[in-house]
């Protein structure tokens, strides 16, 4: 985080105390707002009908029963809506060569996973539309399916037989290339001849994020504009991705995440589902909903991970790295998700972690199969980059007979190094690894463990004991939009926030992050009663509905507290700043005299002095206001942070 | 998650069960506690055109003793089993068993008869059922016959109830004073057995005089491993003798390959969870 | 149709359904109980967890005419007015929730536990409450505020300073 300047003092910060959450009142009663509460009058549900077939040919699709069923409002087809169903996007195009292939909502002529929707109906029940649903009769012609990663390598069975293979980018990050570094190829030839050469290929397995509320959407075209409710971690992404490629322009769309029940990354997604109630809204003019089973959830919201890692690791004898190389597969899935390319990526900041390399290469493949597309998740390529070179270490420790934390203090950052450029080319502005490790070695009992360890390994007890250590580093918060732009990320990585003063004193705090579980609205209440000296109690947090929070980028990559957070610190000392200018003048005083503390302006030197909230007040009726002040000390702010 | 339309009746006895049985033919499906069924016709897996609720008639309730045997009903639920006293000192091992069933919620609604007409090969009381050498009563229109567990079973989700019969009771020849223990194999807890074993023993001052050890998921329907019985009468109840007496454990049996292990996998885990179900049950 | 009363939360409703219709979606459809929550196809996840006739059953695996001339408690008629049920507190002052979607179907399930064990050992809590999922807490949390709410002492989550409401 970037530093700004001091916190005024108050007399018992509230960063840091412990606060029942203010978003527990309701959740602990049921009086939730989750998607699928919503009942709108003349309200009609959507099914599915979903392909259980990885690729096939759609031959033919009768939908006659179905539309004949009672009840039933609409049904319809990709082909039959191919113009105006737009075209899902990627937002992470990893190179401009990326082969994307083409991702109707709607399977048009050729489904490329099972779970692919395929037709669509819409009833006046959610019983009846899935009734009809199953009545609708596809015909398939079965294709070829590549399933696995390293066979999807070959580019024997394609995924998508147009794209010509299953290659969707080549991304490489070389420290000699970039001057970061050495040549790794140089470092492995001498460690082959003079050192230490460990070579590994680990597999990320495929997983589900699994959040625990299923994904739900909620349509209502009134009047001129198109109110989305969904399930997501990205209403703000989901109102520009719906306006980037349905033509409806971005002002006649609000969309609202209500309570969300969990993330995890997956519900980052801008979905084929969104897109689908979107247009059945739009072409019927009525409320509709979607709401997922959890069977569909699991065939057809992203996956995480999946991917090969091939790692070289080269070393001296006295076990300093010196090189390392990684190459991965990573599997996208059938489609290039919202940024399921750019999530292998983000791991080359990652493998070299908090040590130092001479060398470093990053190689990645991104690779289309007939399965559920992947994308973000917890860490989203930076947990996978860990899990390697964190078993590498060991694997080295091992190699040298050599404790596993002493080999990593042999390479990590010293604490006197910082601020330090590493390898991959990052700049880590402060840690001290040193200090972390021995406080963690003595609340383990370190020390005390390996010894039982060694007793134990000695006396052949039949019970043995495993010691597993890990560090762990993060970049967290995706920013600054500057380097996004290099990395061909569509979007920046900025967040907003506004402060609004109410005559009563209370304060809004509008937030462009979208929280799912995270209690910002605990949090940030926090952040702002310290600033602005104002009671926790009286700060109310708005967030997750476009028309309220109209600019911001999201809950995702750990960024909402340092990208969110900060902007919330900046406007809130906007706020103080427009209103020393009326304190000043309801004191009739200097603002160079003011001090502000406590959420009170003091004369200094005097007894004199005004609260914020009267500053607010005397805004409010704007009677008697300086020369030129506008009647409001309502501030807004963007930040953009200035390194990862 | 939502059923296909069905047409639905709760008759209040057994009589008016079979004729609406009889009336809707092989498009009707019973109705117990629903914890299987109910997912099925969720996930749109059976679609009956009739479901016909059992939870009204209240002879299929209760455990009653009836001197050498405790009679069941049907539609007596595993909570009911789990808080009933003369079960626990009788059958404890249908106890134990029982215990280790799904959750709290489903304990509260699902049914022993419900359970053992399911025939889940995975399912924990069949095995418990057949090691106690339980007898079933099946009821149909022209009145009732008797089952023994080792019939009552005949293949995967099979049993010998007729399209038209009810099962109505389940009948346990009391095991006063044997030891039990269900040694169940799970990876994650809240989850149907990988394999599990039912063992219930006599022992004598350290020696088994009798034992009856039941396996779960180790065929397509629950099996007895008799072999091991005779192997453990008048061995000490020692992790030696009994470990050798398992050891036979698995022949005879044919399990299957899914997710959660392979045959060979089954095969190879099932004298180890016998020698502990059976040393627990021996309270050694 | 199937003509149904059932007594939810201490008033009674006469409705007509389709005997297809699950508990959880009467509950939240037609009374606009929206606090019990559906998270599964296969009666996995308890988040739907209600009380029928006083014991923990998930409504998502009971139709809603079996629930004829029964009662039901959910959620939402746990509290006394303002006053929350010991275990809705316990779960507010242990941090046993986050996004709170499997939060009613774990408090109702904690509420039955505790009637049937009253001074639960903690793992005779974690076995009350395996058929309840949680995708963000962990557990360790819920377990400790079923410890706070059974009147245990309760040492390594945080306490709280002041109120909010
Ligand atoms: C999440 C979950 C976890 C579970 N875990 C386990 C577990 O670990 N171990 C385990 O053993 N079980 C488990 N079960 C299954 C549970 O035990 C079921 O309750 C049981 O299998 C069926 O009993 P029921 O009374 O609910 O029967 P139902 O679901 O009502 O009926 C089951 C079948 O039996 C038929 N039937 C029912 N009663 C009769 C009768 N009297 N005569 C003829 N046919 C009848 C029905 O038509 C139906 O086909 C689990 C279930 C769920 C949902
Ligand atoms: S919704 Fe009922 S158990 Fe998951
Ligand atoms: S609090 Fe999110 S699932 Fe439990």
């Amino acid at each position: 985080m970037t530093a700004t300047a001091d916190a005024p003092a108050t007399a018992r910060p509230e960063i840091g105390a412990s606060r029942r959450r203010k978003e527990d009142q309701r959740l602990l009663t049921g009086r939730t707002r989750w998607t699928d509460n919503i009942q709108l009058p003349g309200m009609l549900h959507v099914a599915m009908v979903r392909s259980p077939f990885a690729h096939a040919r759609i031959t033919n699709i009768d939908t006659s029963a179905a539309k004949s069923a009672p009840n039933v409002v609409s049904v319809f087809t990709g082909a039959e809506v191919a113009e105006e169903q737009g075209t899902l996007i990627t937002a992470w195009p990893v190179t401009p060569e990326q082969n994307t292939p083409n991702h109707p909502p709607i399977a048009v002529d050729r489904v490329a996973f099972a779970g692919e929707v395929v037709a669509v109906v819409v009833a006046r029940s959610a019983a009846e539309a899935r009734d009809a649903a199953e009545l609708v009769e596809v015909d398939y012609d079965e294709l070829p399916a590549v399933l696995d990663l390293k066979e999807a390598a070959k580019d024997e069975v394609l995924a998508h037989p147009d794209l010509g293979t299953n290659k969707s980018a080549f991304w490489q990050l070389d420290s000699a290339g970039q001057g970061s570094g050495g040549a790794v190829d140089e470092a492995i030839a001498e460690a082959r001849s003079n050192g230490i050469v460990i070579e590994r290929e680990y597999r990320q397995q495929r997983l589900v994020p699994a959040f625990m509320e299923p994904r739900s959407v909620v349509c209502d075209p009134t009047g001129e504009q198109i109110t989305l409710w969904t399930s997501s971690q990205v209403p703000h992404i989901v109102r520009f991705a719906l306006a980037a490629t349905t033509g409806v322009p971005e002002s006649k769309i609000r969309v609202i995440a209500p309570d969300v029940g969990g993330g995890f990354g997956g519900k980052l997604q801008t979905t084929p589902e969104e897109w689908i109630t979107f247009l059945a809204g739009r072409r019927l003019g009525r409320p509709v909903k979607y709401t997922e089973t959890r069977s569909e959830s699991l065939m057809a919201g992203h996956h995480g991970r999946d991917q090969w890692q091939k790692l070289t690791l080269a070393a001296t004898k006295e076990g300093r790295v010196t090189g390392l190389k990684v190459d991965l597969l990573a599997d996208l899935g059938s489609y290039a998700a919202i940024v399921g390319g750019g999530v292998p990526v983000l791991g080359a900041w990652m493998f070299n972690a908090i040590y130092k390399f001479d060398s470093y290469q990053f190689n990645v493949t991104n690779l289309y199969t007939n399965k559920t597309w992947v994308d973000a998740y917890r860490g989203a390529g930076r947990p996978e980059a860990t899990y390697a070179i964190e078993r590498l270490m060991d694997e080295l420790a091992a190699e040298l007979g050599k404790d596993p934390l002493e080999v990593r203090e042999m390479n990590w950052i010293k604490h006197e190094e910082f601020p330090f450029t590493t390898v991959a080319g990052m700049t880590y502005d402060s840690g001290n690894y040193e200090a972390a490790t021995a406080r963690a070695k003595e609340m383990f009992g370190y020390d005390e463990l390996k010894a039982e360890q060694q007793r134990r390994r000695e006396s052949n007890d039949g019970i043995q004991l495993g010691i597993g250590v890990s560090t762990f580093t993060e970049m967290c918060g995706l920013a600054p939009s500057r380097i996004l732009g290099q990395l061909n990320y569509a979007a920046g990585g900025w967040e907003h926030a506004d402060i609004r003063m109410l005559a009563t004193g209370k304060v809004e705090v509008i937030t462009g992050v979208s929280p799912h579980g995270q209690g910002h609205e605990t949090a940030w209440s926090q952040i702002v009663a310290d600033r602005l000296g104002v009671p926790f109690e009286d700060v109310e947090v708005l967030h997750g509905d476009t028309q309220i929070s109209h600019r911001g980028l999201d809950t995702y990559g750990s960024r909402s507290l340092v990208v969110g957070g900060e902007a919330v610190v900046r406007a809130a000392d906007k706020v103080i700043e427009k209103a020393r200018t009326v304190a000043a003048h309801m004191l009739e005083s200097s603002e160079d005299d003011l001090e502000f503390a406590n959420g009170r302006f003091g004369v200094r030197g005097t007894e004199q002095g005004v609260t914020i909230q009267e500053v607010a007040m005397a805004s409010f009726h704007a009677h008697d206001l300086p020369e030129g002040a506008e009647p409001s000390i309502d501030a807004s702010a963007t930040f953009d942070p200035d390194n990862f | 998650m939502i059923p296909a339309q069905f047409d639905y009746v709760a008759p209040a006895t057994v009589e008016e069960a079979l004729s609406a049985l009889a009336e809707a033919g092989d498009e009707a499906k019973v109705l117990a506690g629903g914890q299987s069924l109910l997912p099925v016709l969720r996930m749109r897996l059976n679609a009956p055109s009739m479901v016909i609720d059992l939870s009204k008639i209240e002879s299929l309730r209760g455990v009653r003793d009836e001197g050498d045997e405790l009679a069941i009903g049907a539609m007596t639920t595993y909570q009911t089993l789990l808080d009933d006293a003369s079960v626990r000192e009788h059958l404890l091992l249908l106890t134990k068993a029982t215990e280790t069933i799904a959750d709290p919620q489903i304990r509260h609604r699902g049914t022993v008869g419900g359970a053992l007409a399911h025939a889940d090969p995975a399912g924990d009381l069949g095995a418990a059922a057949l090691a106690l050498d339980a007898s079933f009563v099946v009821t149909g229109s022209s009145g009732s016959r008797t089952v023994p567990a080792s019939e009552f079973f005949s293949g995967l989700f099979e049993t010998a109830i007729g399209e038209d019969e009810l099962l109505t009771e389940i009948r346990f020849p009391k095991h006063t004073g044997w030891g039990a223990h269900y040694e169940k194999f799970v990876r994650v807890s809240h989850q149907w057995s990988i394999v599990a074993v039912a063992a219930t023993v006599k022992a004598d001052g350290g020696t088994i005089q009798e034992a009856r050890i039941g396996l779960t998921n180790m065929g397509d329907r629950p099996l007895r491993a008799t072999g091991v019985e005779q192997a453990l009468v008048g061995q000490p109840a020692t992790e030696d003798a009994v470990r050798a007496a398992a050891e036979t454990a698995a022949e005879g049996t044919n399990p299957p390959s899914d997710l959660n292990g392979d045959a060979d996998y089954r095969r190879s885990i099932v004298p180890v969870l016998t020698r502990r179900a059976v040393l627990a049950a021996a309270g050694a | 149709m199937t003509r149904i009363s059932v007594n939810v939360d201490g008033s009674s409703y006469t409705d007509e359904v389709e005997p297809r219709m699950l508990l959880v979606h009467y509950l939240r459809e037609r009374l606009g109980k929206v606090g019990t929550v559906v998270g599964c196809d296969t009666s996995n996840c308890g988040a739907c967890t209600v009380h029928l006739d006083g014991r923990s059953v998930k409504s998502c695996n009971v139709l809603a005419v079996q629930a004829d001339g029964h009662e039901v408690k959910t959620i939402e008629g746990l509290a006394d007015g303002d006053e929350l049920h010991p275990v809705q507190k316990a779960f507010r002052e242990c941090h046993a929730l986050q996004c709170g979607y499997c939060t009613p179907g774990m408090i109702m399930q904690a509420v039955d536990l505790l009637q049937e064990k009253p001074d639960p050992s903690e793992e005779e809590i974690r076995h009350g409450l395996e058929g309840n999922l949680c995708r963000c807490t962990g557990y360790h949390n819920i377990v400790r505020a079923v410890q706070m709410a059974a009147g245990q002492e309760v040492t390594d989550v945080p306490t709280f300073e002041g109120s909010a409401s």
